[in-house]
């Protein structure tokens, strides 16, 4: 739209006292219309922002208008305010701004408003839900304490942190409701106190000002544990109609993560008395899989809280070592075989002549299973049913990196491979051959042998290197791989 | 046995009613209390104070007076031959405990159940006894919904009207047969005729209040019933033309839809496994395309497959429309606003949107991609200013492409 008759192109700084106030709004735009001031040259802030040292204590906005000779006729129409009322509430500072231009627009096209496709009005509309949004959300959580006061009677209290500049709009709500007890609502932009008669305003508090707590939280608490259903978990829908910014001052959100994780551990107890948990379609990369076991909570280990940790080394290997789990330090780290066993096993690699990054090392369980014991976490065995759940995994991950040769460490390993307790004293340095003709070699684990001690320990971890060397003559050798 | 504390018997008793889906507090009439002398409010919309991890919406105190019970419902988790540790409140506690949960701003107000004890007519008693209290002796002007017992004496059960903002009475199963062997205590003619009684005195005062404004008003957010879905035989299509059934003859609000849940200490009679809980999502769906969006329940039928169910994967509009590919494409510059409720993708409030743009000029895809979520899935069954579908609505694997990737959470559901 073109600038009409009477406008100016100079700068106009219009300060906003009240970040939602309406009519002072309404008053400023309209002058700033009939003086035929154009959109692009008026920069709205509010006064709290500081924006008056800014401008040197910018003059009162009427100031610095020019006075036409013949101000124009400006109409608004009750669609626009109506929106306004929204909007002006909201926290962005550009809302000034839109409104004006809107207002600007309505000048020259009466309809402008029922034109949701049009990007001004599809934006204030946007806005605007926003706002009407939050003042829902705080209808809906501001959760009151209660406090005895001098005289005896109880007032209630609460803190709450809207979004949006909503606190005012919601003033008749609360009264509606909660007029025969006196109530405050304390807010960082502004307070509310009903002591029964009248409704008094005071400037932002600080949460300390709430009290700390009230004995009928614990039922309330109690309630919304007792209430939900574990059956049937679907977070995503919650976190939407209770966005996590508001959990901190909700009593009840604080038992969120532990209604979370309990409900996994009954799903996942489900799971393990027999449904098939695994998507038909298994995952196509290494990536795939690293990010599935980082998500995966099909059995109960993937609920303790500690991370997955996936495969490592080239995504095509000849040679894939198996362990049993991540233990503390490959949580930690993120990476398989970097602790004291890991440390043990590179040793032997090394000596048999066998280079750890041309292998493929990984686990047969990707999550670590532990026992807490004081501040330490003491390695658990996984349970069969354990190990046969992960093994989708470990299968994906065989698939993907085609080695010819896989070397099992431990009996979980060599369950994860065979589907079956490998009986490790017999089956022990034979070369099996698993469904997908990769060969087998099942050796004992190295954090077996971080467990013995003197000449046992010195027996054992020769017979360990000898397996070593074995298998990797059966590399070198073209006829072990089929 | 140890008497169990107010907080014990708290946990007991919601977790007994949480099998119960509706916590709606909406529709009744508005009420405030800036009179100062009662409390609460009401508003045309409840609110939900909060949000559970199972995705519902907490916005009533949701409880059972008792969970004891002289019947013995299969499906239910407090039948009497059922294992679970058993509480009551009196209704004093549960008046309190609503004043106390409502003055902190927890809840709109109260849903309040029960198990029989005594006899059908004590237990409604006690039920009144809250209500009345809450309303007489605290002036509560928040919501409270009862669910009454149809084997009640009928006066009773109209009394609850009186107090409450909506009464329900559930139907239990789909079909009568179902209601016979897993309720053999309940009578599926007892229950529809007090769902009856209750429907008339829902009506004369309603009647009543247009010619006498002090008329009493008679449990303004009107009547409700729940249906357990996948416990009996009972196919989608049986589903929906039953509360399609209920809807017409007896002016019910809603038909909430329970997937039966395996309980704990489950009767043998019942089936292991849950149905998948997306089969009752599709059920209300279905459910809105009649309210909300002028399908018949026939329409609805016709969009069930050979089994009479609906499919899980898709949802019933996309499915009626992919049987009614002659319906489309449909010009959505053209087209009225029963038309426009029939494509798939759109809601009641994109077509609103849509009728109000359009008015002022032609729509294109990107007008309608600032109006409605996802212009991907329409495509195939519309028309603008700038685009036609190359007669894709015929090709075979329509239904494939729309149909949404599976998803791995429900493979738990
Ligand atoms: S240990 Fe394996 S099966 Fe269990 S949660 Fe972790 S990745 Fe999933």
């Amino acid at each position: 739209m073109t600038a009409r008759p009477g406008a100016t192109s100079r700068q106009h700084c219009i300060l906003v006292e009240r970040p939602d106030d309406l009519e002072a709004w309404r008053e400023q735009a309209r002058a700033l219309a009939a003086a035929g001031v154009v959109p692009e040259h008026v920069i709205w802030s509010l006064q709290s922002s500081g924006a008056a040292d800014l401008f040197g204590g910018a003059a009162a906005p009427a100031a610095c208008l020019p006075s036409p000779a013949a101000p124009l006729a400006v109409r608004a129409n009750e669609a626009f305010l109506g929106l306004a009322e929204s909007v002006i509430r909201h926290r962005d500072p550009a809302r000034f701004a839109l409104l004006y231009r809107l207002l600007w627009r309505l000048q020259g096209d009466r309809r402008l408003m029922e034109k949701p496709a049009d990007s001004d009005v599809h934006c204030a509309m946007a806005m605007g839900r926003q706002v009407r949004r939050d003042i829902h959300k705080m209808r809906a959580f501001v959760r009151f304490r209660a406090v005895t006061e001098p005289d005896g009677g109880d007032r209630y209290i609460a803190w709450f942190e809207p979004e949006h500049h909503v606190v005012r709009a919601n003033a008749r709500f609360f009264l509606d409701r909660f007029a025969s007890q006196r109530w405050s609502i304390l807010t960082p932009d502004l307070c509310l106190h009903w002591d029964g008669e009248s409704l008094v305003e005071a400037p932002g508090a600080d949460p300390r000002d709430a009290p700390r707590e009230d004995a009928t939280e614990d039922l309330w608490q109690r309630y919304y544990a007792s209430i939900f259903n574990p059956a049937r978990l679907k977070v995503g829908m919650m976190v939407k109609e209770m966005p996590r910014r508001y959990w901190k001052n909700l009593p009840e959100a604080q038992l969120i993560p532990q209604l979370i994780a309990g409900a996994q551990a009954r799903e996942a107890a489900m799971v393990a008395q027999g449904a098939d948990p695994f998507p038909a379609a298994p995952p196509e990369t290494l990536e795939e899989i690293a990010q599935g076991i980082a998500a995966c909570r099909r059995c109960p280990i993937g609920c303790n809280g500690t991370r997955a940790v996936p495969g490592e080394g080239p995504a095509r290997a000849r040679l894939l070592i198996v362990g049993e789990q991540p233990g503390d330090s490959e949580e930690c780290a993120g990476r398989p075989f970097v602790g004291p066993a890991g440390q043990l096993l590179d040793r032997h690699l090394r000596q048999a002549g066998l280079d750890r990054a041309s292998i493929r090392l990984t686990n047969a369980v990707k999550h670590f299973r532990f026992e807490p014991r004081g501040k330490r976490r003491i390695h658990q065995t996984p349970t069969a049913g354990q190990i046969d759940l992960c093994r989708w995994w470990l299968e994906a991950e065989r698939r993907l990196v085609k080695p010819d040769m896989v070397l099992a460490l431990g009996a979980s390993a060599g369950r994860a491979l065979l589907g079956r307790a490998p009986r490790l004293a017999d089956e022990r340095g034979t070369a099996m051959r698993l469904a997908d003709g990769a060969g087998l070699w099942l050796t004992v684990h190295p954090s077996y042998l971080l467990r013995l001690e003197g000449a046992a320990r010195d027996r054992e971890e020769a017979r360990f290197q000898d397996d070593l060397a074995r298998l990797r003559i059966m590399l070198e050798e073209p006829a072990a791989t089929p | 046995m140890a008497r169990l504390s107010l907080a014990e018997r708290l946990e007991i008793l919601a977790d007994a009613a949480k099998y119960d889906a509706s916590c709606a507090s909406s529709g009744t009439s508005k009420r405030n209390s800036r009179d100062g002398k009662g409390l609460g409010s009401t508003e045309g919309m409840g609110i939900c104070h909060a949000y559970a991890p199972d995705g519902r919406c907490i916005s009533l105190l949701k409880i059972l007076l008792t969970n004891h019970c002289i019947f013995d419902c299969h499906y239910c988790v407090n039948r009497k031959s059922s294992n679970v540790r058993r509480a009551r409140f009196t209704p004093r506690e549960v008046v309190d405990l609503t004043l106390s949960f409502y003055r902190r701003n927890y809840i709109e107000g109260l849903f309040l159940s029960s198990g029989i004890v005594r006899s059908s007519s004590h237990t409604m008693e006690q039920l009144i006894e809250v209500a009345r209290s809450l309303r007489e002796d605290h002036a509560f002007r928040g919501y409270i919904h009862l669910k009454t017992i149809p084997e009640a004496d009928p006066q009773l059960v109209e009394r609850a009207g009186l107090w409450a903002d909506r009464v329900s009475i559930n139907v239990e199963l789909p079909t009568d047969a179902g209601l016979a062997r897993l309720a053999p205590d309940k009578d599926s003619g007892q229950i529809e005729s007090a769902i009856g009684r209750i429907g008339d005195a829902i009506v004369e005062a309603k009647d009543a209040r247009k010619r006498f404004r002090h008329a009493p008003r008679f449990a303004p957010a009107g009547q409700s019933t729940q249906m357990i879905v996948g416990a009996d035989g009972a196919s989608d299509s049986q589903i929906i033309g039953r509360a399609n059934g209920l809807y017409d003859r007896f002016g019910l609000r809603r038909v909430y839809y329970s997937a039966f849940s395996p309980i704990p200490d489950a009767s043998a009679v019942l089936p292991l496994r849950r149905p998948p809980l997306m089969r009752e999502h599709r059920l209300y769906q279905s459910d809105w395309l009649v309210r909300f969006y002028g399908f018949s329940a026939t329409e609805v039928q016709q969009a069930t497959d050979a089994e009479g169910m609906l499919a899980l994967d898709i949802d019933p509009k996309l499915a009626w429309a992919l049987k009614h590919r002659e319906s489309f494409p449909i010009d959505i510059n053209l087209a009225t606003r029963e038309q426009l409720l029939r494509v798939p993708g759109l809601g009641t409030r994109a077509v609103a949107a849509i009728l109000q743009a359009r008015r002022h000029h032609r729509l294109r895809l990107e007008d309608l991609g600032r109006l409605t979520r996802s212009i991907a899935r329409l495509r195939p069954f519309i028309v603008t200013a700038d685009w036609r579908p190359a007669s894709i609505t015929d090709s075979v694997d329509l239904r494939a492409r729309l149909a949404p990737p599976p998803r791995q959470m429900e493979l738990f559901g």
